[in-house]
C-alpha cells in the first residue's frame, strides 16, 4: 500500500527570506487587531458584563421573533437582544445588566418568565450579577498573564532566554491576532473564550517548542552553519510533522465545529482560527526567524569544536 | 529504547489495563454497579450543562453580619455599664466601633476595666496563642471609650455565618426531595448550591432567599399605626408592614416575646373551620413556657407573628395558650404554607443571602449536548483514525491503538477522581486525541528522518524514539502549564475543560513513552524488519 505523503522528503523552502514580508505583515496585523479591540471592541458576554442570558425553545414550531421582541420590549428591562440560535424554534435572549444590584437581575428573570409563560421551554437560564462579572473578568485576564509568565519561566529553564523571549513574542502575537478575530466576528467573548485563548497559547507553544527543540539540536551539531540556513533546515525538517499534526488537529476541530452544536461553536471557531491559521504561521514565520534578531547562535565557538557539516 | 525487561513490560500493560478498568462502571447500568464495593463504583459525574440542573451562587450579606455583631456589642456595653452602675451618655455604633461616654463623677477606670472584660481572645482556648482578640478598647479625653471590632473577629464571625448557613440551606434543599444536591463554601463569604435535574429554580431560589427569622411580638395599641406613621413612633416600637398586599402598616413592639429559634416543629395543614391552609407549630419547653406566660398576661390584646420583618398575621389572644403549640394563618396558599413550614423547620439564616450568579440548564438542552458531544467525538475520532491509517499504514494502526487506550485511560482517571464531565470537557478529550496523535507523528517523522540519514531500520526506530520523546515532553509540559492555569482560574465548564486537557496530556506522555514504544518493540522483535514501513 502506498502511503499518503503530504510533504515530500527533503524540502528546501527558504522560510527565513520571508521574514522581510512576514514581520511587517504581522506588525501591521497586530496593530490592526489592537485598534479593532479599542475602536470596534469585543462582544462581551454576560460572564464579563453581567446580565441575563436565556435560551428558550418555542413549543409551537418556529419562534416568532418579532412578537417576542414586542412582548419583552414592553417589560421595561432596557436593552433586550433576541437572536435565533441553531434551530428555527430556538431563541437566545440577552438582557443587559439591570441597575439596582444583584436582586434586580433576579427580578428581570422573573418578569421574562412571567411574560413568556408556558409557550416556551426554558433550555438555559444564566444570570450573572455585577459582583461576579467583574471578578470573572479580572480572573480571566490575570489567568492569561499568569499562564504566559509560567510558560516563559519554563522555557527559560529549558532553553536559553532568547528562545523564551522569542516564544513569548510569537505567542502574544497569536493572542493579539485572535482577539482581533473575535472583534471582527463579534463572537461572544466569555469564559469559554478565555479557555480558547489559553488553549491556543498552549498549542501554539507546543508547535514552537518542537521547532525550537530542533533548532537547539542543530546548533549543537553544526557549529559553522549560518543562522538563516540553520533555521531554514530546522523548519524544513520538522515541516512534515507540523503539517500532519495540524491536519489531525483540524480534523478534530472540524468535527467539533460541524457537530458539536451551538454551545461550543464560538469556542471551536476561535480555536480553528488561533491554532490552525495563526499558530502554524507564527511558529514557522515569526518564532523561528525572530531568533536571528535575538542573537541566537552568534556566540558559537567555530574554532574549537569539530565540524560535522555534511 | 526498544528493549523492555519482562517485568517492566508487564508493569506497563498492567498499569494501563487497571486504569482502563476504572472506566468500566460508566458504561454499565447503574443497578449492576451498585452491588460493587465503594472504591469500584467511582464514575464520571456529568456536569450540570449535560444532565441539566441549577447552579446558584449565594453571598452572605457581610454588612448585615457586621451590623448585627456591632449591635450585640452595643447591648453588651449597655448591660455591663448598667450592672456596674456607671452613668453614661451617647452609646452609639460608629463605623466598626461602639462608642460610649462615661459620665463625670463615675469611676472611669473601673468602668473601662469592666468594658475590657468584653474583649476576649479569638478562637477560644486554641486560638489564644495567636494573641488576637475580638475587641480593641481605647479611651480618649472627655470620658470617651471606644470598643472596636477587630478585622479577624469579623472574618471569624462571617466564617461562622457561612457554616451555619450551609447547614440550614442543606436542610431546606433536602426538603425539595432532589437528588444529590451539592452545597459548599466558596471563598470567604460565598456558598455554591448545585441541584442536578432541577428544571425551574424559582421555588429553590425562594427557599434560599428567605432569612426566615420568625418573631412573636406584641402589637403596640397605644396609638393607631396611621398616626404613628406621621412621625410619632413610640421609642420602643416600630412600624412593620404586612406580608401580603395591600401592605398595611402595623405598629409593633421591638421586644421579641418568643422567636423562631424556640420552635421544634412546623407542619403545613388546614384550618378545621375555614379550611384555609395554615402552618401549625410546636415550641420547645422554654418557648412554651414563655409563650404561655405572655398569652396569660395579655388576653384580649393582639400580638404579631413576624417573618423577616413582615407581619404575617396579628391575631387577638382570646385565651392563654398553654400547650406550647399554635398555628399561623395568613392568606397562605397550599404551597406557601408548605414552604413556610420547611423554612421554620430548617431554622433562620444567621444573615441574609443574595443570589449573585445563577445558571440553569434544562434537561432537553443537556441531552442535546450529550448527543452532540458524542457525535462530534465519533466523527472526529473516525477522521483522525482514517487519516493516520492513510499516512502511516501499519504504524498508523499502532498509533490508533495507543490513542484508543489513551482515551480509555482518560475516562479511567476521570472516574477515579469522580471528576465532572462538561461539554467543554468533551471538547478537551477531542483535542487530546489531536495531541496524542501528534506525539506519534513526532516519533514517526523522526524515525523517517533517521532512516533517510542512513541508519538501519532498528537503529532508526531506536533513535527516533529517544530523540522524539524529549521533544514530546517539552511540548506537552507547556500545554500542561496552560491547562493548570485554566484549572486554577476557571469555574464550572471551563474547569471541566482544563481537567480533561490536563489528564489527557499526562496519559498522552505515558502512552508515548511506554505503550507505543512497547507495541513497536514487540513488532520489531517479531518481524525483524528490513525496512521501516512509513
Amino acid at each position: 500500500m502506498r502511503l499518503l505523503r503530504i510533504v515530500p522528503d527533503d524540502t528546501k523552502f527558504d522560510f527565513m527570506r520571508f521574514r522581510r514580508i512576514s514581520f511587517p505583515l504581522s506588525a501591521l496585523l497586530s496593530i490592526m487587531a489592537i485598534s479593532l479591540y479599542f475602536f470596534h471592541g469585543l462582544n462581551f458576554g454576560i460572564d464579563f458584563k453581567g446580565g441575563t442570558l436565556m435560551e428558550v425553545q418555542s413549543k409551537a414550531g418556529a419562534a416568532d421573533l418579532a412578537k417576542m421582541r414586542a412582548t419583552l420590549g414592553a417589560l421595561g428591562l432596557g436593552e433586550v437582544q433576541l437572536q435565533q440560535f441553531g434551530a428555527p424554534n430556538d431563541v437566545l435572549i440577552r438582557i443587559a445588566e439591570q441597575p439596582g444590584g444583584e436582586l434586580a437581575q433576579q427580578q428581570a428573570v422573573s418578569k421574562v418568565r412571567g411574560a413568556l409563560g408556558n409557550e416556551v421551554d426554558y433550555r438555559r437560564v444564566e444570570v450573572v450579577g455585577p459582583r461576579v462579572s467583574s471578578e470573572l473578568l479580572s480572573y480571566g485576564v490575570v489567568g492569561l498573564m499568569l499562564a504566559i509568565l509560567a510558560i516563559l519561566i519554563y522555557l527559560w529553564f529549558r532553553f536559553e532566554w532568547q528562545f523564551a523571549l522569542g516564544a513569548m513574542i510569537a505567542n502574544v502575537h497569536d493572542i493579539v491576532l485572535t482577539i482581533g478575530f473575535m472583534s471582527i466576528t463579534q463572537i461572544d467573548f466569555d469564559l469559554t473564550s478565555i479557555a480558547a485563548l489559553l488553549t491556543i497559547l498552549g498549542y501554539s507553544l507546543n508547535d514552537t517548542v518542537v521547532i525550537y527543540d530542533r533548532i537547539r539540536e542543530m546548533l549543537r551539531r553544526y557549529r559553522k552553519l549560518p543562522m538563516p540556513e540553520l533555521l531554514n533546515a530546522s523548519v524544513n525538517q520538522t515541516l512534515s510533522r507540523s503539517v500532519i499534526t495540524h491536519v489531525t488537529v483540524s480534523l478534530a476541530l472540524l468535527a467539533l465545529l460541524l457537530f458539536g452544536g451551538q454551545a461550543i461553536h464560538s469556542f471551536t471557531a476561535t480555536m480553528m482560527f488561533g491554532v490552525v491559521l495563526v499558530g502554524t504561521y507564527t511558529s514557522v514565520f515569526i518564532a523561528s526567524p525572530i531568533l536571528i534578531y535575538l542573537g541566537v547562535g552568534t556566540g558559537r565557538d567555530a574554532l574549537t569544536s569539530p565540524e560535522r557539516h555534511k | 529504547m526498544l528493549y523492555f525487561t519482562r517485568w517492566k513490560a508487564t508493569a506497563i500493560i498492567l498499569t494501563a489495563f487497571v486504569i482502563c478498568l476504572f472506566a468500566v462502571p460508566n458504561f454499565l447500568p447503574e443497578k449492576m454497579v451498585q452491588s460493587w464495593p465503594k472504591w469500584a463504583q467511582r464514575h464520571v459525574v456529568l456536569g450540570l450543562d449535560l444532565q441539566g440542573g441549577s447552579h446558584i451562587l449565594l453571598e452572605v450579606d457581610t454588612n448585615a453580619v457586621r451590623k448585627e455583631k456591632l449591635e450585640a456589642l452595643r447591648d453588651d456595653v449597655r448591660r455591663v455599664l448598667r450592672d456596674a452602675r456607671v452613668g453614661y451618655t451617647g452609646l452609639v455604633v460608629r463605623g466598626n466601633s461602639v462608642e460610649v461616654r462615661i459620665r463625670e463623677g463615675s469611676n472611669f477606670d473601673q468602668a473601662v476595666d469592666k468594658l475590657r472584660e468584653l474583649s476576649q481572645p479569638l478562637g477560644g482556648i486554641l486560638g489564644s496563642s495567636t494573641g488576637q482578640r475580638n475587641l480593641d478598647v481605647t479611651t480618649e479625653a472627655g470620658g470617651l471609650v471606644r470598643l472596636t471590632l477587630t478585622e479577624p473577629a469579623i472574618v471569624d464571625r462571617i466564617r461562622q455565618s457561612v457554616e451555619q448557613s450551609i447547614q440550614i440551606i442543606e436542610r431546606r434543599v433536602n426538603e425539595l426531595g432532589t437528588v444529590e444536591p451539592l452545597i459548599q463554601r466558596q471563598g470567604v463569604d460565598r456558598i455554591l448550591v448545585q441541584v442536578p435535574g432541577l428544571q425551574d429554580p424559582t421555588r429553590l431560589k425562594e427557599l434560599l432567599g428567605k432569612t426566615a427569622k420568625l418573631d412573636f411580638r406584641m402589637v403596640d395599641v397605644s396609638i393607631p399605626a396611621e398616626q404613628a406613621l406621621q412621625g410619632r413612633v413610640p421609642p420602643d416600637s416600630e412600624i412593620l408592614y404586612s406580608a401580603t398586599a395591600p401592605k398595611t402598616p402595623n405598629l409593633v413592639e421591638k421586644r421579641v416575646l418568643v422567636s423562631g429559634g424556640d420552635l421544634t416543629d412546623a407542619q403545613p395543614g388546614f384550618d378545621q373551620r375555614t379550611n384555609e391552609p395554615i402552618v401549625s407549630f410546636r415550641f420547645n419547653t422554654s418557648g412554651a413556657r414563655k409563650f404561655a406566660q405572655v398569652t396569660q398576661e395579655n388576653v384580649g390584646r393582639p400580638f404579631a407573628i413576624i417573618l423577616d420583618n413582615q407581619v404575617i398575621s396579628a391575631p387577638v389572644i382570646r385565651e392563654p395558650i398553654l400547650g406550647g403549640s399554635g398555628q399561623i394563618s395568613g392568606s397562605f396558599t397550599v404551597e406557601s404554607a408548605n414552604d413556610l413550614a420547611i423554612l421554620l423547620r430548617a431554622g433562620a439564616l444567621p444573615a441574609p443571602l443574595t443570589i449573585i450568579e445563577e445558571r440553569t440548564v434544562g434537561p432537553g438542552l443537556g441531552q442535546d449536548s450529550i448527543a452532540k458531544g458524542k457525535l462530534s467525538s465519533y466523527v472526529g475520532a473516525a477522521m483522525v483514525i482514517a487519516f493516520m491509517l492513510v499516512t502511516y499504514g501499519l504504524f498508523g494502526l499502532f498509533a490508533n491503538i495507543a490513542v484508543a487506550i489513551n482515551v480509555a485511560m482518560i475516562f479511567g482517571i476521570l472516574s477515579l477522581l469522580n471528576a465532572t464531565l462538561t461539554l467543554p470537557g468533551i471538547a478537551g478529550i477531542v483535542l487530546t486525541v489531536g495531541i496524542a496523535v501528534d506525539s506519534n507523528v513526532l516519533i514517526y517523522e523522526r524515525i523517517r528522518e533517521e532512516v533517510r540519514g542512513g541508519r538501519t531500520p532498528i537503529n532508526a526506530i531506536d533513535a527516533g524514539f529517544s530523540r522524539a520523546l524529549a521533544t514530546i515532553l517539552d511540548s506537552n509540559i507547556t500545554t500542561f502549564i496552560a491547562a493548570a492555569v485554566l484549572f486554577y482560574i476557571g469555574t464550572g465548564p471551563v474547569r471541566g475543560f482544563a481537567v480533561t486537557l490536563g489528564i489527557g496530556i499526562i496519559t498522552t506522555v505515558f502512552t508515548a513513552f511506554t505503550l507505543t514504544r512497547l507495541i513497536v518493540a514487540y513488532w520489531v522483535r517479531w518481524r525483524r524488519p528490513q525496512r521501516v514501513p512509513i
